[in-house]
Formats: C-alpha cells, structure tokens, sequence
C-alpha cells in the first residue's frame, strides 16, 4: 500500500511552498498594549487571519507548525504547549507588550494546554473563534463568541471540495485492479466484460462521492452503513438496466449485489478521515463490525461472478 | 446540521466531584459536549464527542479523561497491517484529514 505513501509526499511536497517563517509578525502598527494572535505558520491559515485583521494594529505570533494547519498540527502537538512557550521566549514577547494575555485559535486548545502556559511563561490564554473570518467579531465584543462560533460543521461545500481526494485515492487502487482483470481477460483465463468495469466504478462514485455529499441524508450512522445503502441503490439500478439491455445471467447479476454495495461501503466508510466528527473509538467500533461483512460479501460476490463465467 | 456519529463508542469521562466549574471545556469543545450548569461541568450528548483531546489538555484539575485520537479509518487500517508501530497511536496522511 503505497498509495499512502505517494500522497503523503505529494502533500509534504505542496506543503513546503505554503510555509512562512515562524516569529513575532506585526499587522498595522502594533504598540505595548496591543493583542497578541497566535497561529501556525502553514501560509493559507496566516493570510486568512491577516486578511481578516485589515485596518487593526495586532501582533501576530506565528508557531513553527511544519507549514501544517492548527487543528492537524494541534493533533500531532506541534502547536503546542512547549512550542507556544519557547517561542514567547525566543521573541522576547514579555518585552514587546505590557499585557499577559494571548489570543489563540479555539481549534489549538487540542495541542495546548492554557493552564500550563498560565503557570510556566505568566500569559493567559485565551481561546478564539474557529474560524478566522470571526476575529473581528471576538475582538469587538469583549472576547465574547455566540455559540455557533465555537463549533465545527461539515456543511456541503466542506464535504464537496474534499471528494475529489477520495475518489483519485480510491481511482489509484482501482485502477490496479482493473489491471489485474484486463490481464486475466487478455490470457484468457477470465473474460471479464465491459459491464464489469463499469459497475465497479459506479461504486467508486457512491462511495467516494455520493455518499460524502449525501451524509446528513443517509439513515444509519455508521460511514460503512451509509455507503452501503448507496451502493445499494447503484448496484440495483445497475442491474435492472442491464436486465433491460438483455443481460440475463442472474449468477452475473446476483454478484453484482454483492460486490457493489460492499465495496462502497468500503470507500465510504475511509471518508471518516475526512469528517470532523468522527472518533477514534467510534471508527475501531466500525471498522471492527463492518470489515468483515464488507470483505465476506466481496469474496462471494468475487466466486460468484466468476463461477457465473463457467 | 447537528452530525453524530455512533452511539456509545467514545472514552470520554468527566468526574464532576472534580470540576470546579471553570467553564473551560464549554470554551474548547468543537461539538458542544458540555455545559455549564449551576457552577458545574456537564454532559449534553456524549455521542457528539470525537475525542480530538482539547477538553482534557485544558481542565485545571484534570477532571476530564479521553483517549484522544483521529477518527480515521485510513490510518486504523493502516495501523493494523503495518506492524512497524512507530508509535503514538494511528495518525492519518490519506484522504483530507491530517
Ligand atoms: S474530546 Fe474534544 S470533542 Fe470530545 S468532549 Fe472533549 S473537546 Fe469535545
Ligand atoms: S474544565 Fe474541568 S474544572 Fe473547568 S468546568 Fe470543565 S470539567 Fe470543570
């Protein structure tokens, strides 16, 4: 599996570009008394706060986060306590405002611990909104949030612009496949069809795609189970179309309503990665019941397909 | 749109004979799991926790307890073919998350 891999770098690639000196940067003309930002040094995230602060005087402190975004780099501990507290020291930013008091991103509070920093460097820190776009709204009321901006959604467009991932992540490992069938169609050993192929991508589709921008839609609440029912309307619809077009092998047919649902369930049940909701717990819970009926009905779809070829 | 995931999966904890009632966890959390109520830390729907950590790290009197991690199936898959164990739980790098 090194399909992983290959993102990963890919990725850490792109990320190199996108990354901006850690240190103490000042938006407008920032004296002793002026707020004091923290954020990660991952380009976007900087431009976004500064793009928002427009028109104030503030200090910005920027972590050194591996040009990783605050909630990813909070999660591995690279915005972190230590790091938060080397860096005030390294700035000097004691000497650089009268006040004690930090602004941080709410979404670090998961790398950061704001008691530990009271006690160790004398700053108090206090927790922001989550999205950027709400600073000027914290800053103006008195470091005051309504509720909704303390918490994450995963609204459509959020779930949208993440599908194109799954599906060339889920394309790279199909396509190895398709290979495999291409060569024992080409020897003669099993003539796959056309239909074949194309009933597997259209699982790829339901499971990588319609089932993330479907997700609040779909009973169940297990990603396996969601991307399961999709496949299932996919693999029935697909089926009684061919049934319309004259194909009459039930055996083929029948594998259909094995391989389909299940391998959608498969890739939708990996979009849990993506989710901002999803736990560890509840993902091994998942994993646990769902990987075994997902690989169970792929085997017996695989056999019967193949023994309807005979 | 409230999302929830499964029912009953998560390690989360709050011993509230602990809490002093800092409000420190309602600041934090990304999913509204707690509430402050007459001075004291409460539950509102544990099922919505998705154990990213933040409430713990950030309790002064370590009232909270949960095993923090990323709900990921790629890296849990990966965690358990790949038996190198580098360490530090399962960590992502496949699809959008980290
Ligand atoms: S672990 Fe995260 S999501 Fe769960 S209750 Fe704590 S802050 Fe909220
Ligand atoms: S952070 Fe801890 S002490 Fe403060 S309200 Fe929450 S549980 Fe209570």
């Amino acid at each position: 599996m090194d399909i992983l891999g290959a993102w990963k770098t890919r990725w850490g690639i792109g990320r190199m570009t996108y990354t901006i000196n850690p240190g103490l940067y000042s938006v407008g003309c920032p004296d002793q008394y002026s707020p004091v930002l923290v954020t990660s040094n991952y380009k976007l995230t900087v431009d976004k706060v500064r793009k928002n602060l427009s028109g104030r005087n503030l200090w910005v402190l920027v972590l050194d986060t591996k040009g990783i975004n605050v909630w990813c780099a909070a999660g591995k501990g690279t915005f972190g306590t230590e790091e938060l507290i080397a860096r005030i020291d390294q700035e000097g930013l004691k000497e650089k405002v009268v006040h004690r008091e930090l602004i941080l991103p709410q979404l670090g509070a998961t790398g950061v611990s704001a008691h530990e920093i009271k006690k160790r460097s004398g700053f108090k820190v206090e927790y922001g909104p989550v999205r950027a776009e709400n600073i000027p709204y914290f800053l103006d009321n008195g470091k005051r949030l309504n509720p909704s901006m303390r918490e994450v959604s995963f609204p459509l467009f959020d779930r949208l612009v993440l599908t194109p991932v799954e599906i060339v992540i889920a394309m790279d490992l199909m396509l190895r496949v398709f290979g495999v069938m291409a060569i024992l169609s080409a020897l003669g050993i099993l003539p796959v069809e056309r239909a074949d192929y194309l009933g597997l991508i259209g699982a790829v589709i339901t499971g990588t795609f319609l089932s993330p921008l479907l997700l609040p839609w779909i009973p169940g609440r297990a990603f396996s189970f969601k991307g399961m029912l999709t496949g299932l309307i996919w693999a029935v619809s697909y089926i009684l179309f061919l049934y319309s077009k004259g194909y009459t092998g039930s055996l083929q047919l029948f594998s259909y309503l094995l391989i389909l649902p299940s391998l959608s369930a498969f890739f939708s049940m990996n979009f849990t990665g993506s989710s901002t909701y999803t736990s560890l717990s509840g993902v091994e819970k998942e994993i646990k019941t769902a990987l075994p009926i997902i690989l169970a009905a792929l085997v017996a779809g695989i056999l019967t397909r193949i023994i309807s070829l005979f | 749109m409230g999302f929830k995931y499964l029912k009953d999966a998560v390690t989360l904890k709050l011993d509230t004979d602990k809490c002093i009632g800092c409000g420190m966890c309602e600041i934090v959390c990304p999913h509204s799991v707690f509430l402050i109520k007459n001075n004291i830390a409460v539950l509102t729907d544990r099922d919505k926790c998705m154990e990213c950590g933040a409430c713990s790290m950030n309790c002064p009197v370590s009232a909270i307890t949960v095993r923090k991690g990323v709900g990921c199936a790629y890296a849990v898959l990966m965690g358990m073919f790949k038996e190198d164990g580098c360490g530090g739980g399962p960590s992502c790098g496949g699809s959008g998350c980290c």
